[in-house]
């Protein structure tokens, strides 16, 4: 059905679909909506869920972490400092193979302190061992929660997915949203059948000491489900789109890029602002076009080689920055091209957006024609030199 | 009970050590129909080196300091699934997981109303990463990062009344026992399993190693912190005092006298007046003196 939903609201519904017998998280803008939606949901008795308000995000993590052990399907959603002090338990789900749902509504770092939209939090835990997925609108945001289910539970994975979201973009955006029905759901997503659950009538020890002898292999096992997660997620899209007609490649969606000379490599709500310029650019007869990220972890490096390699000129544009370094998703497309003979003679590398600084049309139209023949390693776009003089003096 | 243990031998705690017996008198308590869920720590580490492990109960670690939170999601995942009146969950940790780096998971859960028992095995400093002090080490206790020195006589700080935070929560029931008493110890915990809602166990655990007192002296060590009164035996039901282990006072030096993290006090009476004065005042407050025994 579809209907004007505000992305929150729309989230908390379709985890409500995905029926998860437990839920904790810990108040932080802007994921707050999501879970005050869901809790009224279990206030009201349409959602069978044991909602627990806890005294910090890292018990949030905790609580969902004991729950999924115990075989309970579990959500939980936070942000920026809130995603930061579930660090330590972030990496344990991963590392016990822990099937999760999270939502990171994308939140700018302290200090100084600033509630608006970048990705410098969730791209923080990209070695955490999550699966983590960008989402550019509110539908896409709704459907990855479900297909991140799905393929967080499946045997073959049991790893934890962070889907990402732009906060106040996307969770507090309004937009029209086609929400799943409860039947096909429940078609779509099984309940959680866990391969391994703490049960008086089977004893087991979870969450051993692995000394040098085995440590290794733990985390080899995970980079190894990653790279099989490359061939997973378009499998589970695929069967995602034969249920509710929504066509996701899941790894990266390439637009209007077949015979581009410059293309703009993106993740997030952004890529909406690109696609339409990307159209007003067309109608004027200039080659361009839009790689979307959606899959970071695994980052999907054949997919983006495939996508690019015949592309003159890539921007990549991130809403992060490594800070004494590059910008993380310039890094990644990079290595994708290292010791390659097919690669864009230009690859370049802007930030912008940061701290919840809109990026305008402009904006990209600036990227667009910033991707000359000189190549950018990591140029900020709209930044004010004015207010850096001030601050140098 | 099935013939499998609950809690196996063949662990790689230290001879001696009060933490492995107190946990194996715990579990045996609590039954087989009891989920765990652990702290890091030494209980942790020597109980559960991969591939091995000594529990025979379902058992979980995460970190540091969320067995509470854990425990919390475990008991929430089990009322989910309706098994949480046939099942009971025990969240556990040392003193600094439960005093210092847990207290406020800890806190949430006695918070929250979970149907929990959370036991802290008490040695009195951080023993798995070398004997540093914690929150629970006593008084001028002589530890890695409370030395002696020619400007210290050890921790300056008497130990942090956990007993009375946890029961300012308003649970139902809080506890001390210690691993020199074990019927007293069993006795309570069946009693707090039977409770239902948030349960606070602390258990008085000597740690050889760390105490430097002869593997052997244990039960021994155990039993003198109590008879001296400086580690009362009570039980607080609802906020009310409802219970607290009479003795006939020992002087404190019967019992310091056993360990070396205490020898330097041994010939400084105005430290050992210090600790006197820290046992004679939990006689009183909790009444711990033996009426029968009282002549003068």
């Amino acid at each position: 059905m579809k209907e004007f939903q505000e992305g929150s609201k729309a989230v908390a519904d379709i985890v409500s679909l995905c029926k998860p017998g437990v839920i904790s998280a810990y108040p932080i803008t802007p994921q707050t909506h999501i879970v005050e939606e869901l809790a009224q949901l279990v206030a009201d008795g349409k959602l069978n869920s044991q909602f627990i308000n806890v005294e910090s995000e890292h018990s949030a993590a905790s609580v969902v972490l004991g729950a999924a052990a115990t075989g309970v399907r579990s959500y939980t959603a936070t942000s920026s400092q809130g995603l930061f002090y579930m660090a330590e338990v972030i990496f344990n789900i991963a590392g016990m193979r822990l099937p999760l749902v999270l939502t990171c509504a994308n939140r700018a770092i302290s200090a100084p302190i600033n509630i608006w939209n970048d990705q410098q939090d969730s791209i923080s835990l990209r070695d955490s061992g999550w699966i983590q997925l960008y989402a550019e609108d509110i539908q896409e945001a709704v459907d990855l929660h479900l297909i991140g289910y799905r393929i967080s539970e499946d045997k073959s994975m049991m790893l934890p997915v962070m889907v990402c979201m732009d906060g106040f973009i996307l969770t507090h955006g309004i937009e029209v949203v086609d929400m799943p029905q409860q039947q096909e759901v429940d078609k779509f997503l099984p309940s959680y059948k866990p391969l391994y659950k703490l049960d008086v009538e089977n004893p087991i020890s979870m969450g051993l000491l692995a000394d040098p002898d085995y440590y290794t292999e733990t985390r080899y096992a995970i980079h190894d489900t990653m790279k099989d997660a490359l061939t997973f997620i378009p499998k589970v899209t695929a069967e995602f789109a034969k249920v509710f007609g929504r066509n996701y490649n899941g790894l990266l969606e390439e637009y209007r890029t077949k015979d581009a000379e410059r293309v703009i490599v993106s993740m997030g709500s952004v890529c909406g602002t690109i696609k339409e310029v990307v159209d007003e650019l067309r109608a004027k007869g200039k080659k361009v076009g839009l790689v979307k990220i959606t899959s970071f972890r695994p980052f999907p490096a054949a997919a983006v080689f495939d996508a690019l390699k015949d592309i003159p000129k890539v921007a990549i544009l991130d809403k992060s920055v490594s800070l004494g370094s590059y910008a993380p998703l310039a890094v990644e497309i990079k290595a994708a091209f290292f010791a390659k003979k097919k690669a864009p003679k230009i690859i370049s590398s802007f930030v912008a957006g940061l701290g919840g600084r809109d990026i305008t049309k402009d904006s990209i139209k600036e990227v667009f024609s910033l991707l000359t023949n000189k190549e950018r390693p990591c140029e900020f776009i709209d930044l004010k030199p004015e207010l850096l003089r001030e601050s140098y003096e | 009970m099935s013939n499998e243990p609950l809690f196996s031998s063949g662990h790689t705690a230290c001879a001696g050590c009060g933490q492995s017996l107190a946990a194996r008198l715990v579990i045996e308590a609590a039954g087989a129909n009891t989920i765990v869920v652990n702290n890091t720590g030494c209980l942790e580490v020597f109980s559960t080196k991969y591939p091995e492990t000594a529990w025979g109960v379902p058992w979980i670690h995460s970190l540091f300091e969320n067995a509470a939170a854990v425990a919390s999601g475990v008991e929430g995942a089990l009322k989910y699934l309706g098994k949480k009146d046939s099942i009971n969950v025990i969240a556990q940790a040392g003193d600094g997981g439960t005093a210092d780096i847990g207290l406020q998971a800890l806190s949430g859960m006695l918070e929250r109303g979970h149907d929990i028992l959370y036991v802290c095995y008490d040695n009195e400093a951080y023993m798995n990463t070398g004997i540093q002090r914690s929150g629970l080490t006593p008084f001028d206790s002589n530890t890695t990062t409370s030395p002696l020195g020619a400007q210290s006589l050890g921790n300056i700080r008497p130990k942090k009344p956990m007993p009375e935070i946890a029961m300012a929560h308003g649970i139902p029931y809080v506890a001390t026992c210690s691993v020199g008493l074990t019927q007293d110890l069993q006795r309570k915990v069946k009693k707090a399993i039977a409770i239902k809602g948030p349960k606070y166990l602390q258990i008085h655990v000597p740690c050889p190693l760390g105490w430097r007192h002869e593997p052997g002296l244990t039960i021994q060590v155990g039993k003198l912190a109590v008879d001296t009164g400086l580690y009362p035996l009570i039980e607080y039901e609802y906020g009310k005092l409802t219970g607290a282990r009479q003795i006939q006072p020992k002087p404190v030096q019967e019992y310091l006298k056993t360990q070396g993290r205490f020898k330097h006090l041994l010939n400084n009476p105005q430290e050992l007046a210090k600790i006197q004065e820290i046992a004679d005042n939990n006689i009183k407050k909790y009444n711990l003196k033996a009426e029968s025994q009282t002549g003068s």
